[in-house]
């Protein structure tokens, strides 16, 4: 067997856990259950819902981490991407507030993404133009959104509105399925669109063939005229953006205010769904409900009222199971061959 | 005939890197439908110029024609879509993508948006048969022989149209059978018109495929020749600028008793696959024991195995007498009183960031009289590195020196200082030449022959065939994890040894000739 | 002092002298583009950190978590290890160093004290041990195990000094019961408290002394020992680590408990010198500062405690800049952010003030490795 479909396989086991959650979920809620039963709490619809709504901005992570690491950029600071694109969507909006609801949200969502791939685009020119270690560089974007929110944050700020689901005319009417899938607001639908046109574009175009040239083998891309760090630039921004966009899901779909420090560690979540999925979108999406699914398990197990484990061990749960998640990937996983290497033309090999 | 304008033609080319000329004031002229030789030893500036061609440096002074017009080559596009193409002495492929993604990338066929990658396959089927260049377009490339691979390097050139074709060392990594089947590919190129730059630095080779010879020593064209008219010791008085030694002097080998014993070794490689299928062999005290093979039939694992670095999955290692397998590198090295020069010694043999000195006990530091406990003493690293430059002519400016900052051959004079400085029984040297130049190398094979005169053993791998004929005293063949025969050095040829790098067994050898 | 060791000595301090100087123009510009006054801000700054004996006082004090923060990031940089786990050991250190020191009363303080502090020595070792195992046992990176580990630790720590919810949730072990609805500890006793140097109202305690030493071991461990050769070699080419027949994986862990033991001491440090109890909002950013100091001192211990130095009177100005010119102490965060950046990109550096690259190779920091090493 080559190792490639070997890898191929490993990232579709989150996506075929997430499948197979969905099914006993399905079975569960056709069966006559009280409530309070653990099986409600554990697959009930609106545990789903809690999943869906925690999966979101993780599945939104990892496509940004997928977009930057599969040209070869490591992007560790995911998490303040999110933090950044969270803040400039909330500021725009609260300055919207006297505009139409849908205006003012568009343009915090608008917003979201220009301060996610103006962050992107620093932790491209960081990392390519003046070599900067690619990890430093993410640590730095984490350190300097939380600072700068922090300090430009002003409690007295509301956000008037957040968006609300659209119902699809049919399809939401399917038992369970229609319920998780087909009652969502826009952001959501979008994230989800987003991952399957990531895995189109990497995997059947132009662009995504030399992106990923550029971060298994760059030399290769640029020996064929690929320009290497055009396309590295490129998708570093472009992730970026998703990641802005994860940000402003957090402030104007979830919650609806800006809390300082709201991305609470998401974007590291983030990365090691990217891992888990083996740096393949639907593989990534997968390890991303995993990973929503501990945080949807958390709030119904918090909302049942399990009075006997304290509620800080029940919020450990995903902090831990990312941790095993990761850790139980040996040798399961290659990353892009050439990541986290600044490429450089002259003298870089001979 | 010179009469004719050169299709590719250099004018006064200088490149110049921080501290090194690779290239001074070259000229050089390709005819059509030529293959054309660049000649020269490692770092005389062949692979520099090719890159300038390529557009891949830019060159500090000079000028480039092709087909008679001055062109300014910014990256490798300006140069393919001029018709040259290149293949790589590091083949420029993407191990996890198809044959065909491979070829396309770059001059992607597109349909509705999406790759059309069918297209492609069809093309690339074109061109392999018009070629003969057998290769299935939706391959994995990782999961190709080096033979194959070139063959889609080649085949990505001339899905380019290349009317060029620079071939940057082609014949370093294939058996003399498959170098014939590529000498056939390139004679059929050059009947369909292709001009050929042919770069080796191996002299038969070049006297046999090519029209036209040019000699590169030092990043300067040193003079120019014919098939017709060089032999292979000119050749080579041109190449390295005096009269070369093309043999290494040695006395009759006076083997002792065993050092050495390994049984039935089994191993995986870095993916998991069987690299390893049961080698047996001893090395015994005073001998050289070569290790023949094309490069990736096992060679790396097993010195990795036999060195402690990579774990046997079966079969013993036995050094002295004592059971060493899967035993710690440190245990190997020191309880086992063993060296290693490792076949890649920027990965290995050294921190390219630490001095000199410190390089040079990298593996002994724990020891007296370099530390007292844990506490390391300065003066006496700093005294034994003076010493062992001084011995083993390690031209460094300070023993404070970053090692990263010597050349090829200083690096490994250092790594082979510290290892042959050592009271050691067994040598293992993995590649010790690879990279270096002819000076280095001469001095690396007298210390080789010399720690076998003193009574160690020897196992020496290389890829090298002619270092292998000229310091083995029996040749070990490795083919797909096995060793397939042990010759004496004396009843060994070229021929017998290159027939067993591609699988061919002696007994089976003889039906071939009954055919 | 051989002349050409001073010039490399002055040269390696340009980077970071002007890599803090880029910072505070820009952390200036931040503050003008926001509305507030720098030249009140810095001066309020400086005020505060050295303007009063109080000032020195409080900048001593803020220096030595820094510090061994700082030394925590900068013995795993070493080994090649980024720990960003340097808050989470901390709290452990705190937790482990709180337990001891507000149970056995009766025990004299030449016993208990070292019992506390080396008992929060010992959790944050045993923390940062946990992401080396992992890396060295399944290839876990311990960027993201660190990270988790921070927000297990600060959730654990919460829980110890839960006060008990409404619903008949029990109360955590270390809940002090007549904080009443308040989450914290006890007060530590006396015997467990490190004595002063300065006693109020500047409250200098003899665990700066400690850290400083702790400068000394690192600084003797990292660079004259055959364990630091070997954690030197690991962080620079594993590689040739392996074949130079170092254990790697034990070396890796190695240095992740040392981190974390460093760290751990911060925490015992600060709970047994400062606080003497805790509370969950004790935590704080301490770790993600220990990536800068760590940064700034260019991983070498001295230069780890000039930059701590430095960072501590940052903190310690804080208060007086906020009351004197109204700005938020959060822009010290972004000062702190781009100080990181300016230093660990040397090149930024000398793009701005046009230096040439230093011929030689510099030793430098070793490149953290990520998925594949």
């Amino acid at each position: 067997m080559s190792s490639a479909t070997k890898f191929k396989r490993t990232s579709m086991i989150g996506l075929g856990m997430a499948i197979a959650l969905l099914l006993i979920s399905m079975i569960v809620n056709s069966l006559p259950l009280p409530n309070n039963s653990i099986w409600k709490v554990l697959f009930g619809v609106s545990t789903l819902n809690f999943t869906l709504r925690a999966t979101i901005p993780l599945a939104l992570g990892a496509m940004a981490g997928i977009l930057c690491e599969r040209t070869g950029i490591i992007n560790i600071g995911i998490e303040g991407m999110m933090l950044a694109g969270a803040f400039a969507g909330f500021v725009v909006k609260v300055q919207t507030n006297d505009w139409p609801l849908m205006a003012s949200l568009l343009a915090g969502v608008f917003a979201a993404v220009a301060a996610g791939a103006l962050m992107g685009y620093i932790h491209a020119l960081f990392s390519i133009k003046f070599k900067m270690d690619q990890i430093i560089s993410g640590t730095f974007l984490i350190l300097l959104a939380l600072g700068l929110t922090s300090y430009l944050f002003n409690p007295d700020w509301v956000a008037e509105g957040k968006f609300s689901p659209i119902a699809i005319p049919g399809l939401s009417k399917i038992p369970v399925v229609g319920d998780v899938f087909f009652n969502n607001p826009p952001i959501t639908y979008t994230a989800l669109i987003l991952v399957v046109l990531l895995h189109i574009g990497l995997f059947h175009t132009k662009w995504g063939l030399r992106s990923r040239a550029a971060g298994e083998h760059p030399r290769a891309a640029d020996t064929l005229g690929v320009d290497v760090n055009f396309y590295r630039y490129l998708n570093t921004t472009l992730g970026g953006m998703v990641a802005g966009l994860a940000g402003g899901f957090l402030v104007l779909e979830a919650v609806g205010q800006f809390q300082e420090g709201m991305t609470a560690g998401r974007g590291f979540i983030s990365l090691a769904a990217m891992i888990f999925g083996n740096w393949m979108p639907f593989g990534a999406l997968g390890a991303a409900t995993l990973f929503g699914y501990t945080q949807g398990v958390q709030n119904a197990l918090l909302l049942a009222g399990v009075v006997n484990i304290p509620r800080h061990f029940i919020s450990m749960l995903p902090y831990v199971v990312t941790i095993i998640a990761v850790a139980g990937l040996v040798g399961r996983v290659r990353p892009p061959a050439a990541e986290g290497k600044v490429y450089e033309t002259e003298g870089s090999s001979e | 005939m010179t009469q004719r304008t050169p299709v590719l033609e250099v004018k006064h080319i200088t490149k110049r890197f921080p501290g090194v000329v690779a290239n001074d004031d070259v000229n050089l002229a390709l005819y059509e439908g030529e293959i054309l030789a660049l000649l020269g030893e490692n770092g005389a500036g062949k692979s520099t110029l090719m890159n300038i061609i390529y557009g891949l440096y830019k060159p500090t002074e000079g000028e480039i024609y092709v087909k008679g017009k001055k062109v300014e080559m910014h990256s490798p596009r300006d140069a393919i879509a001029l018709g040259i193409g290149m293949v790589h002495q590091h083949f420029q492929l993407v191990p996890v993508m198809t044959v065909a993604e491979n070829i396309m990338l770059g001059a992607e066929s597109v349909k509705r948006g999406l790759l059309d990658v069918k297209k492609v396959a069809r093309e690339i089927q074109e061109l392999s048969h018009r070629y003969h260049l057998d290769v299935d377009p939706y391959a994995m490339v990782e999961d190709l022989p080096v033979g194959v691979q070139q063959r889609v390097e080649i085949i990505k050139a001339l899905y380019r149209e290349a009317e060029i074709l620079i071939l940057d060392e082609p014949t370093a990594v294939l058996t003399p059978q498959e170098i014939e089947g590529l000498f056939a590919i390139m004679k059929r190129l050059q009947e369909q018109g292709k001009s050929i730059i042919f770069i080796s630095h191996k002299l038969k080779e070049v006297l046999y495929i090519s029209d036209r010879i040019v000699v590169l020593r030092d990043g300067r064209v040193v003079g120019e020749t014919t098939p017709a008219e060089a032999t292979q010791e000119r050749l080579a008085a041109m190449m390295v600028g005096r009269e070369v030694i093309l043999t290494v002097d040695k006395k009759p080998a006076r083997p002792g008793k065993v050092v050495l014993q390994v049984e039935h070794l089994k191993a995986h490689s870095d993916l998991g696959e069987p690299a390893l299928r049961g080698v047996s062999f001893q090395v015994r005290e005073g001998e050289i024991l070569g290790v023949a093979g094309v490069q990736g039939n096992g060679q790396t694992e097993l010195v990795e195995v036999i060195t402690g670095l990579r774990r046997a999955e079966g079969g013993k290692v036995f050094i002295n007498g004592e059971d060493m397998t899967n035993a710690r590198p440190r245990i190997i090295t020191q309880k086992g009183q063993s060296s290693h020069v490792p076949e890649d010694r920027h990965a290995y043999g050294m921190v390219a960031s630490y001095p000199v000195a410190d390089n040079l006990v990298l593996n002994t530091y724990n020891l007296p009289p370099f530390a007292k406990g844990i506490s390391i003493n300065r003066p006496a690293i700093l005294e034994h590195a003076e010493r062992l430059i001084d011995r083993f002519d390690v031209r460094t400016p300070s023993p404070l020196t970053p090692a990263g900052s010597l050349s090829g051959g200083n690096q490994q004079k250092m790594v082979v200082a510290r290892e042959f400085s050592r009271p050691i029984k067994l040598l293992i040297a993995a590649q010790p030449t690879r990279g270096i130049d002819v000076g280095s190398i001469e001095f690396i094979h007298k210390q080789i022959v010399a720690k076998r005169d003193e009574g160690v053993a020897v196992l020496l791998v290389s890829a090298e065939l002619d270092e292998i004929m000229a310091l083995s005293d029996r040749i070990a063949v490795m083919y797909k994890g096995e060793i397939l025969d042990i010759v004496p050095r004396e009843e060994a040829t070229r021929e017998s040894i290159g027939l067993l790098m591609m699988g061919v067994k002696r007994d089976e050898r003889v039906d071939e000739i009954a055919f | 002092m051989h002349p050409s060791s001073t010039r490399r000595l002055l040269r390696s301090l340009l980077i970071p002298i002007l890599a803090v100087f880029t910072a505070l123009v820009i952390g200036a510009i931040i503050m003008k583009l926001a509305g507030d006054d720098p030249i009140a801000a810095y001066k309020g700054l400086f005020q505060g950190a050295f303007g009063s004996k109080r000032g020195w006082a409080t900048t001593i004090r803020k220096w030595s978590p820094l510090l061994l923060t700082g030394l925590s990031v900068a013995v795993a940089f070493q080994a090649g290890l980024f720990n960003i786990g340097a808050s989470g050991q901390f709290i452990m250190g705190t937790i482990f160093s709180v337990w001891a020191g507000i149970n056995f009363p009766e025990m004299p303080i030449y016993i208990h004290l070292p019992l506390a502090l080396g008992l929060g020595i010992l959790g944050g070792m045993l923390w940062g041990a946990i992401p080396g195992i992992l890396k060295v046992t399944t290839g876990a990176h311990e960027v993201i195990t660190t990270i988790m580990l921070n927000y297990v630790a600060a959730l654990f720590a919460g829980w110890t000094v839960y006060a008990g919810g409404s619903q008949g949730q029990k109360p955590g072990p270390l809940w002090d019961p007549t904080a009443k609805a308040i989450s914290r500890t006890p007060p530590v006793v006396e015997s467990a408290r490190i004595p002063f140097i300065f006693g109020p109202p500047y409250r200098v305690h003899w665990g700066v002394v400690l850290a400083l030493l702790a400068i000394l071991l690192m600084a003797w461990l990292i660079n004259k020992t055959t364990i630091g050769f070997e954690l030197r070699t690991v962080g620079r080419n594993f590689k040739a680590a392996k074949y130079a027949g170092i254990r790697v994986g034990w070396t890796v862990i190695l240095a992740m408990m040392l981190a974390g033991a460093l760290a751990g001491m911060a925490g015992a440090i600060e709970t047994l010198g400062v606080n003497f109890k805790f509370a969950p909002e004790f935590s704080g950013s301490v770790g993600f500062e220990g990536i800068t100091v760590a940064l700034l001192g260019q991983t070498n211990p001295f230069g780890v405690g000039l930059a701590a130095f430095f960072l501590a009177s940052l903190a310690a100005g804080g208060a007086k800049m906020q009351f004197d010119s109204g700005v938020s102490t959060d822009i010290i965060q972004v000062i702190n952010a781009l100080m990181l950046a300016f230093v660990a990109a040397p090149a930024i550096v000398r793009w701005l003030y046009r230096i040439r690259k230093p011929a030689e190779e510099e030793e430098g920091v070793p490149k953290i490795s990520w998925g594949g090493g």
